[in-house]
C-alpha cells in the first residue's frame, strides 16, 4: 500500500455525510477497498477480522465508514472474529469477517457449525486466497473448503464485481439461510479498477430468533439441519444459473470456456472469441446451466486457478471436460500461462519467444529493517546454541543468511506446541526455545503456554514483543492499547499474562540490550521448566518510523571482520576499501536509525556516531 | 475450427514501473493511473504488496485503454518499462515489447544485502554487472539517466522521481497540463516548485537526447562493473590452539563471526569448520589466555 488506510473514530454519521457517501460516483479502488465498500452497502453492521496479507486492508477500509453505521474490529485471531460475526448474526444484524485463506483454517471449526445452523442476520466471510504464495505459507483454494463445508462461494473477477457480489451475498445469506463465502486472490484484492458505487440499505435488526433446534448444534438438531444443507446445495445450483452469477458470453460454438475469477480476465485477454461461461460461483456449481453450454459447444475447456474445482464437479457429473491437463494446480496465472495452456490445447500457435535478454539478475530476497528489534533476539538466540522452533511473523525472516536462527516454521503459534514435542522426544541435546511475536502469541500461543506448563516441558519461549502486528503492515491488537479504530483500551500485560498461566521464570528484556538479552536466555535455557523471557521494543516501521542519528565506520579501525555484517541489517555493507581480502563496512547514512546494534557487536570499536 | 487467431482489437498500451521498496513505486504507478483516467480510458493497476517494504522489489503494471482484461501485463508487451532502480530494471527486461518498447531506467543502483554474503577470501558484492551503455545497445530504445543527479543539479535531490516522471511524460500521449495538475495535487504543497522544475527538467532532457543518435546518448554512461571477475586466489588460515591454555570461557565461540568454533568434550576449544574461518583473528584477540593464534597465509599466485 502506498499510504495506510486511515480508520477513524467520532460520533455516528451526520446526513450529510451519509448522503456524500450514498452517491453514485465511479472512482478507482483496490478489490479489498471494493470488498468492504460492498459490506458497508448491504448495510453489514459488525465486522471482525484478524490481519493476514492479502485481506488485511478490508477491515482497514470499512474502519474508514461511519461509527454508527458498522462496528468493526481487530479479533485475536480469524477463529475469534468468526465467532463475533455469527453473534452479530444471531443477534440479528448483518455481519461478516474478513481473512487470508489459511485463516479459514483457524476459523473452520465454527464454520462447519455454522453451515448446518444457518443465519438470522446475513454472514458472509471474505476469504482471500494467495496463489502463487506471494506472502503465505501455501496456496490452498478456499473453493474446496467451501465445497467441504457445503457453504456457497462467490468468486468476483474484478473490484466492480467483489463490490456487487460482496453485497449480494449478504442476500443469499438471508435468503438461502447460510453462510455465503466471497473469495477473493491476491491479484484481485490488490488491484486498483474503477468502481461505480451504490447507496448503503440499511435493515432493521431482526433481533435475536430464540429458535434452540436451530441455534444450538447439539446431535439431535444436527441430524435435522444436515437434510436441510442438501436441500439448500440444490435450490443454490438453480439460484446460481442467474446471469448476474452466470454468464454466457456468445462467441463460436468450436470452443467452449467455463472459467470464474481472474483467470476470467486473462481468458478474454488472450481469447476474446471464444464462447465463455463466466461463472461466479464453483460451488454450488450452476450444473443445468453448464451442461446447456456444455452440449452447445464442440470443446470445452475449464480455466480455474489452483485446484479443480468446476472440473472435478463436472467429470463428476458426467460431463467429461478438460482443465487440469493443460492448466497448471501450482502458482498463480496470468495472461502468459493461459496462453500456454492453450497452446498445449492446440487452441492456440505456438509463438516464438524472443530470446531472452543476457542480463545477470541482482537476488534481492526481503530483510528485517534497519535496527528491527528482532535482530538482536536472534543473534542472542544463536548465542546459546539452541534448536530453534521459530513462528510467523516478521522474524521469521531471521531463518535465512546471515541470521539462520530458526529450524522450523509452521503455522501461526505452533511454535511453543513444537517445542514442547521436541522436548518430550527427549533426544535433543541442545536446549530447545521457541521463538514467537506478540500478535501470534496471543493468536495461538496462549493454550500451547498453558501445555507447556501443564506438562511440565523443559523449554525456553522467547516472546517478542514489538508491540504490533508487523508483517501484515502494522496493525494493532490486544497488545498495544489500541482499537482498529484508533481508541485507547486495555493492553495485555505480556509478564502478567504469562504468570497466570503459571510460568515462574519471567523477564522482560529491552530487545535493543545486547549483552542483558545474551544473559537472561542463557539463564532461560539453564532453568529446569518452562521460561519466557520477553524481548521488548516497537517496531521501527509502524505505527510510527523511528530514527535517530546513524552512525559511521571508522575506516582505518575497520579490520574486515565481518561481525556486525551478521546483523543482516540493511543500512550495513560493503566499501570498496579492502583489508587482505575482505571488505571493510561502510554505513548508509540515510537509511540506519542509529539502535547501535552493530557498534555493540563490533571487536574493534570504530562504529560511532557520525558526529565524532 | 478453433479459434487460432487473436483478433487485433485495440489493445491496451501498458507500462510497467518496477523499483526497491520504500522508491515511490506505488505512488508513480498512482500518478500514472490518474492522469490515464483524466482521458477517460479504463485503467488497471496492480501490484503486489507484502514484502514491499522489507527492501524487495517493488512492482506495478498499469494498464490503460478502451478495455482492459488482464490485470498483468503479458511478458513482452510492455510498452515502457520505467525502472527506478539499475538491477530491478534488468529483472523486467523480458516485459519489454520487443518491438520499440522504452526502457526508461534511472542508473541509481542499489546493492541489497544479499549482495555482501560471501565470506570468499577476495568476494565482491553480488550485483548485476551489465552496465548501462551495453543494456542500452541491446534494447535500442528508450533512455538511461541518473535522476537524482538532475534533481540535485535544480537543488531538490528528492525530486528525482518527478524527473522520471517528467521522461515517462514524453514517452506516452497524454496531454502534459494533465501530468502537471495531477503531480501538483499529489506533492506537498511546499514541494511543489521543485516539483515542476524536475517533472521540466526531465521533459528536457529527454527531448534533448531523443534526438541525439544512441552513441551519443550513451558517452556518458557507467561502463561494465566485472569486479566479480577479479576474484582473487584462496588464501589459507593457519590456527594453532594451546589447549593447555583455553579455560573454556567460551568468549571466542560466541563472538566468531563465522560461528566456526566450539568446545570440546573436555570444554577445550576447538574449530569446528576449518572451511569457514576468515582467519579475521577475533577470536586470537578476544582470548584473555592467549590459547588462540591466526595467521592468514599468504594469497597463493592469482590462477588463471
Ligand atoms: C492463520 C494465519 N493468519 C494470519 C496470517 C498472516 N500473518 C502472518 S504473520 C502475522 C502476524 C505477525 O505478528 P507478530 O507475531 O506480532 O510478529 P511481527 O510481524 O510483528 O514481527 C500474520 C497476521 C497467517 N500467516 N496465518
Ligand atoms: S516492520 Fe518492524 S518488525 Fe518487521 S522487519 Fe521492520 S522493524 Fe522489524
Ligand atoms: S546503528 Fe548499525 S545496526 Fe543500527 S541501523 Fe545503523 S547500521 Fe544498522
Ligand atoms: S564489526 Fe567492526 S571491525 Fe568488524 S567489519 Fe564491522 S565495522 Fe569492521
Ligand atoms: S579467526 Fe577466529 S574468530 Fe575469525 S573466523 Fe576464524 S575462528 Fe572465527
Ligand atoms: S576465549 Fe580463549 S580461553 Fe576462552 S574458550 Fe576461547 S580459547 Fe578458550
Amino acid at each position: 500500500m502506498d499510504a495506510k488506510v486511515e480508520t477513524r473514530t467520532g460520533e455516528g454519521r451526520d446526513n450529510a455525510e451519509r448522503e456524500a457517501l450514498d452517491q453514485a460516483v465511479t472512482r478507482p479502488m483496490i478489490g479489498n477497498e471494493a470488498l468492504a465498500r460492498g459490506a458497508w452497502e448491504a448495510g453489514v453492521r459488525i465486522a471482525a477480522a484478524y490481519p493476514g496479507t492479502p485481506s488485511t486492508e478490508i477491515m482497514e477500509f470499512l474502519g474508514t465508514y461511519p461509527v454508527g453505521d458498522v462496528h468493526v474490529q481487530w479479533s485475536t485471531n480469524e477463529k475469534v472474529s468468526l465467532d463475533v460475526a455469527i453473534g452479530g448474526s444471531f443477534a440479528g444484524v448483518r455481519s461478516m469477517t474478513a481473512m487470508k485463506h489459511v485463516g479459514l483454517n483457524v476459523a473452520s471449526d465454527a464454520l462447519m457449525s455454522q453451515a448446518y445452523i444457518g443465519v438470522n442476520g446475513g454472514l458472509v466471510l471474505v476469504v482471500c486466497d494467495d496463489p502463487g504464495i506471494h506472502s503465505s505459507q501455501n496456496e490452498q483454494d478456499t473453493r474446496m473448503f467451501a465445497r467441504f463445508a457445503q457453504v456457497p462461494v462467490l468468486e468476483p473477477s474484478d473490484a466492480q464485481e467483489a463490490m456487487e457480489f460482496t453485497r449480494r451475498a449478504f442476500d443469499i445469506s438471508e435468503e438461502f439461510d447460510t453462510p455465503v463465502i466471497v473469495r477473493s486472490t491476491t491479484r484481485l484484492s490488490h488491484t486498483r479498477s474503477p468502481v461505480t458505487t451504490t447507496p448503503r440499505t440499511d435493515h432493521e435488526p431482526l433481533g435475536f430468533n430464540e429458535d434452540t433446534v436451530k441455534n444450538v448444534i447439539i446431535p439431535a438438531h444436527a441430524r435435522m439441519a444436515h437434510p436441510r444443507v442438501l436441500e439448500r446445495e440444490a435450490k443454490l445450483q438453480k439460484f446460481f444459473a442467474a446471469p448476474e452469477f452466470t454468464r454466457w458470453e456468445e462467441g463460436g460454438t468450436e470452443i467452449g470456456i467455463i472459467t470464474a475469477s481472474t483467470a476470467y480476465t486473462y481468458v478474454k485477454e488472450v481469447l476474446p472469441e471464444a464462447s465463455v461461461l463466466k461463472l461466479g460461483s464453483s460451488y454450488p456449481l450452476a450444473i443445468d446451466r453448464v451442461r446447456e453450454f456444455y452440449e452447445a459447444m464442440d470443446r470445452v475447456l475449464v480455466v480455474e486457478e489452483l485446484e479443480p474445482v468446476i472440473e472435478d464437479a463436472m467429470n463428476a457429473a458426467g460431463m467429461p471436460v478438460e482443465g487440469k491437463a493443460f492448466f497448471p494446480r501450482i502458482g498463480e496465472f496470468s495472461p502468459e500461462v493461459v496462453r500456454e495452456g492453450l497452446r498445449k490445447a492446440g487452441l492456440l500457435e505456438g509463438v516464438e519467444e524472443d530470446a531472452p535478454f543476457a542480463v545477470t539478475p541482482t537476488a534481492r530476497p526481503p530483510v528485517l529493517c534497519s535496527g528491527c528489534p528482532h535482530i538482536t533476539s536472534y543473534m542472542a538466540v544463536r548465542s546459546v546454541n539452541a534448536r530453534v522452533t521459530g513462528d510467523i511473523g516478521c522474524y521469521t525472516l531471521a531463518a535465512v543468511d546471515p541470521l539462520k536462527a530458526i529450524d522450523t516454521c509452521v503455522s501461526m503459534g505452533s511454535s511453543i506446541g513444537i517445542a514442547v514435542g521436541v522436548a518430550k522426544a527427549g533426544l535433543e541435546t541442545k536446549p530447545i526455545v521457541a521463538t514467537i511475536g506478540d500478535s501470534t502469541f496471543l493468536h495461538g500461543g496462549i493454550p500451547a503456554l498453558i501445555d507447556a506448563v501443564y506438562n511440565d516441558a523443559n523449554i525456553t519461549v522467547m516472546i517478542l514483543d514489538n508491540h504490533i502486528v508487523a508483517m501484515t503492515g502494522g496493525q494493532d491488537h490486544a497488545g498495544t492499547g489500541k482499537t482498529l479504530r484508533g481508541e485507547e483500551t486495555h493492553r495485555v500485560d505480556f509478564e502478567e499474562m504469562v504468570r497466570a498461566c503459571g510460568v515462574k521464570s519471567v523477564k522482560t528484556i529491552d530487545s535493543y540490550d545486547m549483552a542483558a538479552l545474551y544473559q537472561a536466555l542463557r539463564e532461560a535455557v539453564e532453568y529446569k521448566g518452562v521460561a519466557v523471557v520477553i524481548s521488548d521494543r516497537p517496531c521501527v516501521l509502524d505505527p510510527m518510523k523511528l530514527k535517530g542519528s546513524p552512525l559511521q565506520v571508522r575506516a582505518d579501525g575497520c579490520t574486515a571482520c565481518q561481525s556486525c555484517m551478521n546483523l543482516g541489517c540493511p543500512s550495513l555493507g560493503w566499501s570498496d576499501e579492502m583489508l587482505d581480502g575482505y571488505h571493510k563496512v561502510t554505513i548508509d547514512e540515510t537509511t540506519c536509525i542509529g539502535c547501535s546494534l552493530c557498534a555493540q557487536i563490533c571487536p574493534s570499536d570504530c562504529i560511532q556516531p557520525v558526529s565524532n | 475450427m478453433a479459434a487460432k487467431t487473436r483478433k487485433a482489437a485495440t489493445k491496451p498500451r501498458s507500462v510497467l514501473i518496477v523499483g526497491v521498496g520504500g522508491q515511490g513505486v506505488i505512488m508513480m504507478s498512482k500518478v500514472l493511473a490518474l492522469v490515464c483516467q483524466r482521458q477517460g480510458l479504463q485503467v488497471k493497476q496492480s501490484e503486489v504488496h507484502g514484502m514491499a517494504k522489507r527492501g524487495g522489489g517493488v512492482f506495478s503494471h498499469i494498464r490503460y485503454g478502451e478495455t482492459v482484461w488482464s490485470p498483468t501485463i503479458p511478458k513482452g508487451e510492455a510498452d515502457v518499462l520505467l525502472a527506478m532502480e539499475w538491477a530491478e530494471g534488468l529483472r523486467w527486461l523480458d516485459f519489454l515489447r520487443r518491438d520499440g518498447g522504452a526502457f526508461i531506467a534511472d542508473t541509481k543502483r542499489i546493492v541489497p544485502p544479499f549482495a555482501f554474503r560471501s565470506r570468499k577470501y577476495g568476494s565482491q558484492p553480488i550485483y548485476s554487472p551489465e552496465a548501462p551503455r551495453e543494456v542500452m545497445e541491446m534494447v535500442g530504445s528508450g533512455f538511461a539517466l541518473d535522476a537524482t543527479k538532475i534533481a540535485t543539479e535544480l537543488g531538490e535531490s528528492r525530486a528525482a522521481n518527478t524527473v522520471l516522471l517528467g521522461v515517462l511524460s514524453t514517452a506516452l500521449e497524454f496531454p502534459v497540463e494533465d501530468w502537471q495538475e495531477v503531480i501538483a495535487q499529489n506533492v506537498p504543497a511546499k514541494a511543489l516548485e521543485a516539483n515542476k522544475l524536475a517533472f521540466e527538467a526531465g521533459r528536457d532532457w529527454a527531448d534533448a537526447n531523443r534526438s541525439a543518435p544512441m552513441e551519443e546518448r550513451l558517452k556518458d554512461l557507467p561502463g561494465r562493473d566485472d569486479r566479480r571477475a577479479a576474484e582473487i586466489a584462496p588464501k589459507t588460515v593457519q590456527f594453532d590452539i594451546t589447549g593447555e591454555w583455553c579455560k573454556g570461557c567460551d568468549i571466542c565461540v560466541k563472538m566468531c563471526p563465522e560461528r566456526c568454533l566450539r568446545l570440546n568434550d573436555e570444554m577445550i576449544v576447538e574449530l569446528s569448520d576449518p572451511e569457514a574461518c576468515t582467519g579475521c583473528r577475533i577470536c586470537e584477540w578476544l582470548c584473555p589466555d592467549f590459547a588462540i593464534r591466526v595467521r592468514r597465509v599468504p594469497a597463493l599466485e592469482p590462477v588463471a
